[in-house]
């Protein structure tokens, strides 16, 4: 037992944060968190409270400081439209496995379930979209309930979890007990014949490959993963959620997997005797015929969560267990090999991947994002909405490092973006460049955010791709409609230059590559928030492309 | 395909129910029957589910409710080496004619009447739930007015309790 005080619950509220180390919330004030918005007054010096222009950003603010960070983001908001403009948020944290803890307001417990001004049972809503949520009856429950939720989120598979205060439990009064700040027990050793097993049958592979995903990025796994890939010179492939964890330029780097992937990368998974799967859940925009994924290989899958074995896809064996852990017990017994013809053989195929063509008559999307790189260097964070220039994000950003491509993958959140830029911003202290890249589509969803960039003056560059149209949606009507594009071409007027300095910001528009390279350098000049709109050819496409339920026979290349 | 019982033993919480119906739904998981009961620890309660889906269904079933926080243990109870209950109620229509035959087949199946109206009764019947659907099979002559049963309730036989009464995480 510590030393004790009465508090009320929303300085326990305070107190608690504080004490599970804490630095920054984002969130919304409204009527039932009034009481949580007094103590956070009171306790500026110890705790930063960032407020976004819409609930949905705070908590892809949280989201995004999460994901840079590998920290617990916090979001806070009101009852009611408060906590269901969450939802967007937490489902996509949810998702991508990020550590989040959503704190909202309710109202007082003698209104809940009378249908009151601003009541939503939001435990109810967000039920299917966190790892867990609580509803707080009692002040005395109050203290322990948030050290749970933090626990949980951090702990095994990391993800979101609620926790939903009703305001009469923030002003009642109880004896608050400090603790220390709750800390991961280290990870348990994974079971030594199931790592036995796993090092026989990659010992044993002629044509071995890796496929890694989310889950070696979120346990800081790469340094271990390029010693197997180095050490048995096994190639690797990589998921959206895992770019950045090897860099581009490693030989045993064969680059993204699945759907516009590289031609290589989903080969050598088709042609492999073993495929050693690492972090990741075989979805469907990877194993997109789960009939035929890896059709020749035994899979051995690495995973924290056993409910990912056997969930898509039916693997031969598997170790459950940190990531991290189960790398660094697995390497010692992993021997060293060439796999030279296989090397050989990838080599060859690499010649027939898809490589874009520079055309000066116009501005491409490749080219910008080579100027990016190379004007940002290696300390860029890259945040990105959802559509044709995520994935060419993800296609052509080199330099990327671990914790630097944040992108919500799971749900393909269009408007994640901007509130995660400003998270990524405010956690790495404006100590990096970071580079918001979107489309008109999804900036047109939240670019509200800009005021709050503006506000706290946050220098993150936005880099609009603008084709005038939904690109990804009519990327498919173009390929699988008959050209008919239904509501994908929506005839907007908007001025993007003129609404940044209507925010407060500064953007201008760019029609050329030499155009780009200089607005680009001027943009990493400035001190607050700037947007480049990028005039693109409204038929640019994402390439290649494996359609969905297809193989790698069905890919196209132009 | 086979009938496959589980038990889960949950946090006996405000909305634990809910938990895992709703992780039932989003997976589409589709059940026979639920039933949820008291244990003898207050604290946790038990949740028998029937499905008849196949091993890889159920092994998913079993993972995914694994992860709730609130599920303390979850485990199979094979046919063979378990208890299985089900409890029937059912009224049929009965007159002066009819109602001695009913009545023998009740007691063949060691079934209690429990209700009598002049033109109906009630029978109670608890047992596997092959017992009740054979029960059900002799009734099918008669007209059956309205029916009930609770699904199945089961434990493991044997001395080996399987009540891991932990909390987790802690």
């Amino acid at each position: 037992m510590g030393e004790k005080m009465k508090l009320t619950g929303a300085e326990i509220f305070t107190q608690v944060l504080i004490e599970q180390g804490v630095e920054v919330l984002f969130g919304y004030p409204g009527g039932s968190v009034l009481n949580i918005y007094d103590a956070l007054y009171q306790c500026q010096d110890k705790l930063t409270h960032i407020m976004t222009a819409h609930e949905q950003g705070a908590a892809h603010a949280a989201d995004g400081y999460a994901r840079a960070t590998g920290k617990t983001g916090v979001v806070l908001a009101t009852s009611g439209p408060g906590a269901t403009n969450l939802v967007t948020g937490i489902a996509t944290a949810y998702m991508d496995s990020v550590p989040m803890v959503a704190f909202t307001g309710n109202v007082g417990t003698n209104l809940i379930g009378k249908d009151s001004f601003q009541e939503v049972y939001i435990a109810g809503i967000t039920m299917p979209i966190t790892k867990h949520n609580y509803v707080v009856r009692k002040v005395e429950e109050l203290a322990d309930i948030m050290r749970s939720a933090f626990r949980i989120a951090q702990t095994g598979r990391k993800g979101p979890v609620l926790v939903d205060i009703p305001k009469d439990v923030t002003s009642a009064e109880c004896e608050y007990y400090p603790r220390p700040k709750w800390t991961p027990p280290s990870a348990a050793l994974p079971q030594a014949t199931a790592l036995a097993k796993a090092a026989q049958l990659i010992n044993q592979a002629k044509q071995p490959v890796i496929y890694f995903g989310g889950g070696v990025a979120s346990a800081e796994a790469g340094p271990e993963l390029r010693q197997l890939c180095e050490k048995a010179q096994i190639p690797a492939t990589y998921t959206l959620m895992a770019a950045g964890v090897l860099g581009y330029e490693e030989p045993l780097n064969l680059g993204l997997v699945g759907m516009h992937g590289c031609r290589t990368s989903n080969k050598a998974i088709d042609e492999a005797d073993v495929v050693i799967a690492i972090g990741t859940r075989f979805s469907d925009r990877v194993a997109l015929n789960t009939s035929r994924f890896a059709k020749k290989a035994a899979i051995v899958q690495i995973d924290i969560d056993p409910s990912e074995v056997n969930k898509n896809v039916q693997v031969e064996h598997w170790v459950i267990g940190d990531v991290k852990a189960v790398l660094r017990a697995l390497l010692p017994l992993v021997e060293a090999a060439n796999h030279g013809p296989w090397l050989e053989q990838i080599a060859q195929w690499k010649e027939q991947d898809y490589h874009p063509i520079d055309d000066n008559s116009r501005l491409q999307p490749h080219r910008i994002l080579g100027t990016v790189c190379e004007l940002t260097g290696p300390q860029g964070v890259y945040v990105t909405d959802v559509g044709q220039h995520q994935m060419w994000a993800a296609q052509y950003i080199r330099h990327l490092q671990p914790r630097s491509f944040l992108t919500s993958g799971g749900l393909g959140t269009m408007g994640f973006g901007y509130g995660a830029a400003i998270g990524a911003c405010i956690a790495l202290n404006k100590s990096r460049p970071v580079i918001m890249l979107t489309g008109d589509g999804s900036f047109h969803m939240n670019l509200n955010e800009a005021c709050t960039a503006v506000s706290y003056e946050l220098p993150i560059i936005t880099i609009i791709f603008n084709n005038q149209v939904l690109g990804m949606v009519r990327q498919w009507q173009t390929t699988f409609y008959g050209k008919r594009y239904s509501s994908t071409d929506p005839q907007r007027k908007t001025d993007f230059p003129k609404l940044a300095e209507a925010f407060g910001a500064q953007g201008c528009r760019c029609q050329t590559q030499e155009e780009f390279e200089k607005a680009f350098r001027w943009a990493l000049e400035q001190k607050g928030p700037v947007w480049i709109e990028c005039l693109i050819d409204k038929d640019e496409k994402v390439l290649p492309m494996i359609p969905a339920g297809g193989t790698l026979d069905d890919i196209m290349m132009s | 395909m086979q009938r496959k019982v589980i038990s889960i033993l949950v946090q006996n919480h405000a909305g634990v129910l809910a938990r895992v119906s709703s992780l039932f739904g989003r997976r589409g998981f589709n059940i026979d029957s639920l039933t949820v009961s008291a244990t003898n620890d207050p604290g946790i309660s038990r949740i028998t589910v029937v499905v008849h889906d196949d091993e890889k269904v159920l092994d998913q079933i079993m993972k995914q409710t694994q992860r709730l926080e609130e599920t303390c243990n979850i485990f199979r109870l094979e046919n063979e080496k378990s208890l299985l209950r089900e409890l029937l109620l059912v009224r049929v229509a009965a007159n002066a004619h009819n109602r001695g035959e009913l009545r023998e087949i009740a007691d063949i199946y060691k079934a209690r009447i429990i209700d009598m109206a002049p033109a109906s009764m009630a029978i109670e019947l608890t047992g596997e739930p092959e017992k009740i659907d054979a029960f059900l099979t002799m009734l099918g002559h008669y007209n059956v007015l309205e029916l009930c049963r609770t699904g199945i309730t089961a434990m493991a036989r044997g001395d080996g309790s399987k009540h891991i009464h932990t909390e987790k995480g802690v």
